[in-house]
Order: structure tokens, then C-alpha cells, then sequence
């Protein structure tokens, strides 16, 4: 048995779901959202992943390049993705959308700079 | 005495001067926002502190903007750069490094990278936003060491100069800011020992509550709060106790928890220094201007939006406000503006604040009340009166103080009243 709260809606519906073989039941939901919240829970529980990596040369005061998995990736790997990313160094200037890592923790997703960053 | 009063002459000779038709103080997301709407019909200067547009969004690397106004969960930096691009298009002057000093009479008093600047404006719309809440605030006793952070401060420290302040983090307050800073803590390897809430329900969006502490087993207290901080060059610890109805510390509850780092998350208060020396008139509960309808405050000709009127959970919520300030502020000086008296709004029951909270009976014909709630309340009826006449209502099926809600109304049905206004929610 596992409990979580839905976040489809502002209700924020505690749902109980139990397992019976491969069959999920889930209690609790107010609505179909909430089941189908739950099941992809989990199954493939999936982040965009946010972060920074050290940018060079960039204008201002930044020391860091806001960063985005393009697309959501397995909730599992989002500590192995920041390790992959840790040593990370980009060099300005850089366009919002480019990308600065390429298949995060062999996901086939990329990681996308969040802004643009002009050259001192 | 004579050198200075020769100096303020010499200074004065030297100062920049310039016109324009609107003026915007602040360039985060609501002075980008006016700015880009009130430049479709008059010109427009961005008065800006920092070295750079889009304000706190810039920190704020976090997706969950814009969901309502592009239909996409960006990041800050990816919201601001879609209104700085506006802006930028839009032919608007912007003055970065700017910090205003004084507003007397429609001319604001700045100081810039090259001295003083004076620039007169027909109208001018503050969109200043707020500020953290510190230690000061809440009275926490202990000793002062190093290793205490306003939860926006350890933001900017992480994601943009890059610097870690601490590695074992205990936070206090679960507002959105403190909920998102303890995932990202430790998502960069910091381990946050919990959050702890005095009120006995989450401060932030349900969804910042399950993504960002459930999602990474961080604990959240609740009805808990710090006692004590201790430490003499550096925080070894603090004590956390637990609180009764009264938010009083309970004796024998207290417990001692090791760490090098204390954040606090408790609470933003509208920034409005200039505003108040411009003798604009407050309100006592969202600390921000009162405003009218068009989101003009009460001096005349001065308008306010965003996080320096009331402080807002969602951005797109911001954007909204500021767009209808930046086109009111617009008509203003194009001396396209109507008024056809003035009304008081106000907040019934359950309803802790309302904006606008005056109406003046602008050219407006739907008109967007934004309020909290006092208490959560399942099945709710939120209802605009103006006298006893029910003129505006609508069911939720949850309303929580920490997310704004909005109801509309029609202005046309307020002004054939013309009685007072007031918000009210009951639960059925």
C-alpha cells in the first residue's frame, strides 16, 4: 500500500493505492485524474529536471547557466543526471534553447540552456 | 555648510534630465509587463536596480511559470526572457543600475551609473515587488553566527553565483520558496534535515509540497517552529519545538537538530518605501498600495501592480495585474481615462484581503477581484455583493489561503448599484 496526493488539481486528493499482481487499485480520487495521476506514478514516475552548470565569460555577475532537461526523465535518475552535469563548464555566449549536454544519464534527453547569455 | 549647498548647486547643473509618458519602477515581471502593454500607446522608460531585466524570476530556475498564460511550465529565466524580448521589441528605454531615490510630483529622483537622473513623467506605475521576511521579523533568539539565509538569498547563492551555503540545511517556513530551495538543496547534494511550518497546514502549492519535499523524502514539521540557534562562528544547530493553538512553544517538545545551516522562508512583504514617500495610501493587511479597479493607487496619476501591491503565488497572476496597469496608465496619459465616483470594496467573511480594494468606475466592463481566503474550506461559494444584491458567484470546490482566488465581475451592474462592494465566501 502507498499513499501519495494527487496534484492534477488544487483539491490535492490523498489517494491509497494498493497493488493486487499487476492490477492497481487506487481509493481516495475525487475524480478519473486522480487514478490515472496515481498508475503513471507508479509505473514511470518522470521530472523535468532544473538545475545549473558553471558558465565562463558570461556577462554580469553570473557564475551559473540555468539549465532544463527537454523533456521529463525517470524520477530514479535525477541524481545521476546532477552528477553527470557536476563538472559541467560552458563558455558564453549561449542562446536560451541551446543545448549543453547531450543524452543526460542515457535518457536520449538533452539539457537546455533556460536564458541567454551574452559575452562580457 | 557652504560646500555642500554649492555642491547640490553644481549637482544639479549636472543632472541628467528627460520626459517621457510612463515611467516604470522595477524591471521584473510585472514592470516588464506594464511597460511592454503601456508602450502600445505612449512612451515608455524601465527604471531598473539591478544590472539586468526580469527581477527575481532570474534566480527562480525552477519550471512552474506561465502555465496559464502560454499554456507551458517554463522556468523563471525562460518567462522573463519572453517579456524582456517583448520589451526590447517594443522600443522601450531601459535604464539598468537605476535605483530611484525620491518621487515628488510625477518626477522621480534616480541615481545611475553617471550621478543623479531626473525623470518626469506623466504617469508612473510601481511595480517594485517585495521582500524577505528575516529573522528580525519573527524574533528568533540565539546567538548570530554565520549560516543564516533568507530562503531567496541561499537562491541567488546557488543558481547564480554558485556557491553552496551549507550542507546540512534545516529550513523554516513552507512557502513555495522554502519548499522549492529544500529540493534544490538537494538535488546539489546537501542534506535538508526538514522543513518546519508553525501553522499546522503547508504555506505553499500543494504541488511544491509533493515535488519538492515527497518526492525526495524530506520531512515537513508541522505546527513546529526554531526555539533557539546556536553556534558561535558558525550554526552548529538549532533547537525545534513543537507549538500549541496559540503558536506558543510547548515545554518538553524541544529537540536539538544538528546543522551548518539555517534557512528562512517566512513570508515577503510588498516593498514600498518610494511609495509611501510618494504619499501613496497603504493597506494595513497586504502591506502593499491600495489600488482602484485600473490598479491606480490613491495619488493621483501613480499606479502600482504585482508582488508591491499583494504578494502573489503564481506569476501569471502578476502579468495580468501589470498588463491591465500598463494600458490604464496609458489612457491616463492620453487623457482617455473616465471616472464616475468612488466605491469602497471590502472584505467579508472568510475573505482576508481583497484587490482592488476602491472602485473608481473606469472604462472597464469586466472587473477582476483577486483575494484570500482566511481558512480552507471544501465546496466553497464565492460570492461579489454590492449593497445586498449578489452581482457575481461562483463555486470551488477547495479554496486554501496560500492560492489567490479570483472571481470577475461586471462593472455596469456595480455602477447602477452604486453601493459598496465586498467579497464574501461561505462554505455549503
Amino acid at each position: 500500500m502507498k499513499e501519495m496526493i494527487c496534484i492534477q488539481c488544487p483539491v490535492g486528493c490523498k489517494l491509497i493505492i494498493r497493488k493486487k499482481g499487476e492490477e492497481i487499485y487506487v481509493e481516495g480520487n475525487k475524480c478519473k485524474r486522480g487514478k490515472e495521476y496515481a498508475i503513471n506514478e507508479l509505473r514511470n514516475p518522470t521530472r523535468i529536471l532544473t538545475t545549473t552548470v558553471f558558465i565562463e565569460g558570461g556577462k554580469g555577475k553570473h557564475e551559473m547557466l540555468p539549465v532544463k532537461s527537454d523533456r521529463e526523465i525517470p524520477k530514479d535518475l535525477l541524481e545521476h543526471a546532477m552528477k553527470e552535469l557536476a563538472g559541467v563548464r560552458v563558455k558564453a555566449p549561449v542562446k536560451c534553447g541551446d543545448i549543453v549536454f547531450k543524452n543526460i544519464a542515457n535518457t536520449g534527453v538533452n539539457i537546455i540552456a533556460t536564458r541567454d547569455m551574452e559575452e562580457k | 555648510m557652504a560646500l555642500s549647498s554649492s555642491l547640490a548647486r553644481l549637482n544639479a547643473c549636472w543632472r541628467k534630465k528627460m520626459r517621457v509618458d510612463v515611467a516604470v519602477i522595477g524591471g521584473g515581471p510585472a514592470g516588464l509587463a506594464a511597460a511592454a502593454e503601456a508602450s502600445k500607446e505612449a512612451s515608455v522608460v524601465i527604471i531598473e536596480r539591478n544590472e539586468e531585466l526580469g527581477g527575481i524570476l532570474q534566480q527562480c530556475i525552477h519550471p512552474g511559470f506561465g502555465n496559464f498564460i502560454f499554456g507551458e511550465m517554463l522556468t523563471g529565466p525562460e518567462y522573463a526572457t519572453r517579456f524582456i524580448e517583448k520589451v526590447r521589441a517594443a522600443g522601450v528605454d531601459i535604464m539598468l543600475e537605476t535605483t530611484v531615490l525620491e518621487i515628488e510630483n510625477k518626477k522621480i529622483i534616480a541615481s545611475g551609473r553617471n550621478g543623479i537622473v531626473e525623470i518626469e513623467a506623466k504617469a508612473i506605475i510601481l511595480a517594485t515587488g517585495c521582500r524577505e521576511r528575516t529573522r528580525q521579523q519573527i524574533l528568533i533568539p540565539g546567538t548570530r553566527p554565520a549560516g543564516i539565509y533568507t530562503a531567496g538569498c541561499a537562491q541567488r547563492l546557488i543558481n547564480i553565483d554558485g556557491v553552496m551555503p551549507g550542507r546540512k540545511v534545516v529550513i523554516l517556513g513552507s512557502g513555495d520558496v522554502g519548499l522549492i530551495m529544500a529540493r534544490r538543496f538537494t538535488l546539489e547534494g546537501a542534506e535538508v534535515e526538514g522543513v518546519y511550518e508553525i501553522m499546522p497546514k503547508p504555506g505553499g502549492l500543494m504541488r511544491n509540497v509533493v515535488q519538492c519535499l515527497h518526492d525526495f523524502d524530506i520531512p515537513l514539521h508541522l505546527r513546529h517552529t526554531i526555539i533557539d540557534i546556536k553556534g558561535k562562528k558558525r550554526v552548529e544547530g538549532v533547537v525545534v519545538a513543537k507549538v500549541d493553538e496559540n503558536l506558543k512553544p510547548i515545554k518538553g517538545t524541544e529537540r536539538y537538530v544538528e546543522c551548518d545551516c539555517v534557512v528562512l522562508a517566512v513570508g515577503l512583504i510588498p516593498e514600498n518605501e518610494i511609495a509611501k514617500k510618494a504619499g501613496v495610501e497603504m493597506d494595513a493587511i497586504t502591506g502593499g498600495a491600495i489600488v482602484d479597479e485600473g490598479m491606480e493607487t490613491s495619488v493621483d496619476g501613480i499606479f502600482a501592480c504585482g508582488n508591491a501591491v499583494h504578494v502573489h503565488d503564481l506569476v501569471d497572476d502578476v502579468t495580468i495585474e501589470a498588463e491591465l496597469a500598463g494600458k490604464m496608465a496609458a489612457k491616463y496619459v492620453n487623457g482617455m481615462e473616465e471616472r464616475k465616483g468612488l466605491l469602497k470594496v471590502k472584505a467579508g467573511k472568510n475573505v482576508r484581503y481583497v484587490v482592488p480594494q476602491m472602485l473608481r468606475g473606469k472604462d472597464i466592463e469586466t472587473i477582476r477581484f483577486s483575494f484570500r481566503v482566511k481558512k480552507e474550506m471544501e465546496n466553497a461559494r464565492v460570492v461579489v455583493k454590492a449593497g445586498e444584491e449578489v452581482i457575481a458567484e461562483r463555486k470551488e470546490r477547495i479554496v486554501r489561503p496560500p492560492e489567490m482566488v479570483k472571481i470577475l465581475a461586471e462593472a455596469k451592474k456595480i455602477w447602477e448599484i452604486r453601493k459598496e462592494v465586498m467579497v464574501e465566501v461561505e462554505e455549503v
